[in-house]
């Protein structure tokens, strides 16, 4: 508690709350003086922008449930009257959806960016291990968010995604029967899915909040990969990234508005805006974009059972990622052979969301196969043998003698180069 | 390195290659591209030709689909009057959501309130008076179908005589944009199939880019308070970008 400004009557009352409860301390340790690494790219305004779409999507999600009615019979009705009748509910329904969208870039980037500079390294193990806790509630109540509107595509992606339990072996069929609460996806399944898509958001906050609490541990890493050794290597949060996060959140903000009010069905799917019918099966059931690649790894697996874990396990990879590699250095501008490796991840995780999309025949099953085969081995193979055989490039001293003195600067490429000046 | 750049290389083309694949199961000709009223930023709705749409859909469609989410109300909204949309409703018939003192449900005319009714009480009715076909509620049509309008207007305009080595099943029509190519509706539009007041020749083209446009109404009525809300609020932000901009510059340029 540097100090709060203002000694008038309004600055005692703070100083004789913040005794008994230091809370505004707190804060003002945490979001004001909090040293934050002084070359810190864009890259780095990623999770901030995920923590305000989190509150986007419980404040949309929040109104948006005043009005809908969670009943196979009325839910897709209940949906078009908010479209329709609702003030502005056309604007809450496709914020929340585009949202989700907005939500799954956000996160994908800044856990791509966490992959890109070692972020997950000793001693932020834990931070990223909750990162990944948060995807996986993420994923959980992204699907059962989009069975809400009861469409054609809400109802088949609930069958579909449901019957993958089926296949663990012995209990898989009553797992299956618990989560539909009944013996076919039906009206009981919608309830049960809406009670957990309200509940799902306020523990990603809880563990938002622990994130943020390993966060601030040993502050944020930085495009280096090296730790602050001083004062000459940090510049406090405010004013410098409170600004810098808040430019980053308006751009983010152009091109959400964009899908939000000129593209709001560019990212669905036309067959949810067909009511849920059980007794006819859409051409190709297809998932949203953001589930497309573990859509593609359980398909490009001839054997149901291994297809599920393969997939489940693609993300539970990320859960041991820290000890995967085995490299000293975190960042990958020093480390040669990783800086090119990790951008074919990036190319095998899109090409697995292009196999996810389309019809699996032909080429697409192919390229699925070898794309699933490739993330596997990247992560368990090329992971731990990359770490051992590569040579890093020598470390600079400090962050501040690296950011601000140009004659020593290390001339590299590589994404993000260092922001020395904007 | 060059093993990995080659992997790379490969998987990018193959990604290249993916429209040259994904659509040989159902071999279907481009749709028609139409010049839309309601496309682009500050797009709206061509009043008259919805109107013209409506009459379309009140004359020809009607006879066998529902608009299941419109209300009398929310004609209205395409430039008819309050006097007019009564007048319209009133040509209704519709049964009250109460019984009377005697608990039977009488019909009444219908009121401004009133969600317009369709053609069939029930899905069994509508099936047993189509051949077993259900014709589809319409208010969602355009956005409920891949390509949206264009898609609607090419079916509405793509009946066709089939190809000779074309097996069509009794009772079905030749479509050239419907998925499978076999459809249960007969064609539905012909030339001068209705009078347009305003003078307008009712040619095939001309009703189904009319009653396309009022579909589009019916299914994305909020899309004009969107595209106008949408603007002001891009305006906001490309100036807060600005603005934000301008003070991280200045901030920054202390830091070093």
């Amino acid at each position: 508690m540097a100090d709060i400004p203002s000694p008038g009557a309004g600055g005692r009352i703070i100083r004789w709350i913040d005794y008994r409860l230091p809370f505004v301390g707190m804060l003002q340790h945490e979001l004001y003086e909090y040293p934050t690494p002084r070359n810190l790219s864009y890259w780095w305004n990623f999770g901030s922008l995920a923590g305000i779409m989190l509150v986007v999507m419980i404040v949309t999600g929040i109104v948006l449930a005043m009005q809908y009615t969670p009943h196979a019979d009325l839910a897709f009705d209940s949906v078009e009257r908010i479209m329709r009748d609702v003030n502005f509910g056309w604007m809450l329904r496709y914020a929340h959806m585009n949202g989700a969208s907005m939500f799954f870039a956000i996160v994908y980037i800044h856990l791509f960016r966490g992959l890109y500079y070692g972020s997950y390294k000793q001693p932020r193990e834990l931070l990223w291990i909750l990162g990944v806790v948060i995807l996986v509630l993420m994923i959980a109540t992204a699907f059962m968010g989009y069975v809400l509107p009861w469409g054609q595509m809400s109802y088949w992606a609930a069958t579909v995604i449901t019957n993958l339990f089926s296949a663990i072996p012995w209990i898989g069929q009553s797992i299956v029967t618990l989560l539909w609460g009944g013996f076919t996806v039906g009206n009981p399944t919608l309830n049960r899915f809406y009670a957990l898509h309200y509940l799902l958001p306020f523990v990603i906050l809880a563990v938002v909040l622990l994130h943020l609490i390993a966060l601030h541990r040993f502050g944020s890493n930085n495009p280096l990969g090296i730790d602050m050794k001083g004062p000459q290597d940090s510049l406090p949060f405010h004013p410098y990234f409170t600004i810098k996060d808040l430019f980053g959140l308006s751009v983010f903000l152009l091109i959400y508005a964009f899908f939000v009010f000129y593209a709001p069905n560019f990212l669905g799917s036309s067959d949810n805006s067909i009511p849920a019918n059980p007794m006819q099966t859409p051409n190709h059931i297809v998932p949203e974009w953001y589930l497309l690649p573990y859509y593609a790894i359980l398909r490009s697996v001839p054997n149901k059972l291994l297809g599920v874990i393969m997939a489940f396990g693609s993300i539970f990879l990320l859960f041991i990622v820290p000890w995967l590699d085995t490299s000293p250095v975190r960042s990958a501008r020093f480390r040669p052979i990783y800086k090119w490796v990790f951008w074919l991840l990036v190319i095998d995780v899109v090409a697995l969301g292009w196999v996810g999309a389309n019809p699996p025949e032909g080429l697409v099953v192919t390229v699925g196969q070898i794309a699933t085969l490739y993330y596997f081995v990247h992560f368990l193979i090329l992971f731990p043998v990359i770490g051992k055989v590569e040579r890093p490039r020598p470390l600079p001293v400090s962050i501040g003698t690296a950011v601000l003195e140009p004659s020593r600067r290390t001339p590299l490429g590589g994404a993000g180069a260092p922001i020395a000046k904007p | 390195m060059p093993k990995h750049l080659l992997a790379a290389a490969a998987l990018i083309a193959a990604i290249c290659a993916a429209p040259l694949t994904s659509g040989v199961a159902e071999e279907m000709p481009p749709l028609p591209r139409q010049e839309w009223s309601f496309f682009g930023i500050f797009g709206t709705y061509d009043r008259a030709a919805a109107q013209r749409g409506f009459q379309v859909y009140k004359e020809v469609c009607s006879a066998c689909h529902p608009v299941k989410h419109l209300y009398f109300r929310d004609l209205t909204d395409l430039g008819y009057t309050e006097d007019e949309v009564k007048a319209i409703a009133a040509s209704y018939q519709v049964n009250n959501e109460e019984a009377n003192d005697q608990g039977q449900i009488y019909q009444r005319p219908a009121r401004p309130s009133d969600p317009i009714p369709g053609p069939f009480p029930n899905n069994q009715a509508a099936r047993a008076a189509n051949n077993g076909a259900l014709p589809p509620d319409l208010s969602m049509i355009v956005k409920a179908r891949e390509g949206g309008p264009d898609y609607v207007f090419g079916l509405l305009t793509g009946y066709k005589e089939p190809p000779a080595d074309f097996k069509m099943l009794t009772g079905m029509y030749y479509n050239e944009y419907f998925p499978g190519h076999q459809i249960a509706m007969p064609p539905p539009l012909n030339d001068g199939a209705v009078t347009f007041a305003d003078g307008t020749p009712a040619t095939v083209p001309q009703m189904a880019h009319d009653v396309v446009t009022f579909l589009t109404w019916a299914a994305e009525p909020n899309l004009e308070p969107r595209h106008r809300t949408g603007f002001k609020v891009m305006l906001f932000l490309v100036i807060a970008v600005g603005i934000f901009y301008a003070t991280k510059r200045k901030i920054w340029a202390t830091a070093h």
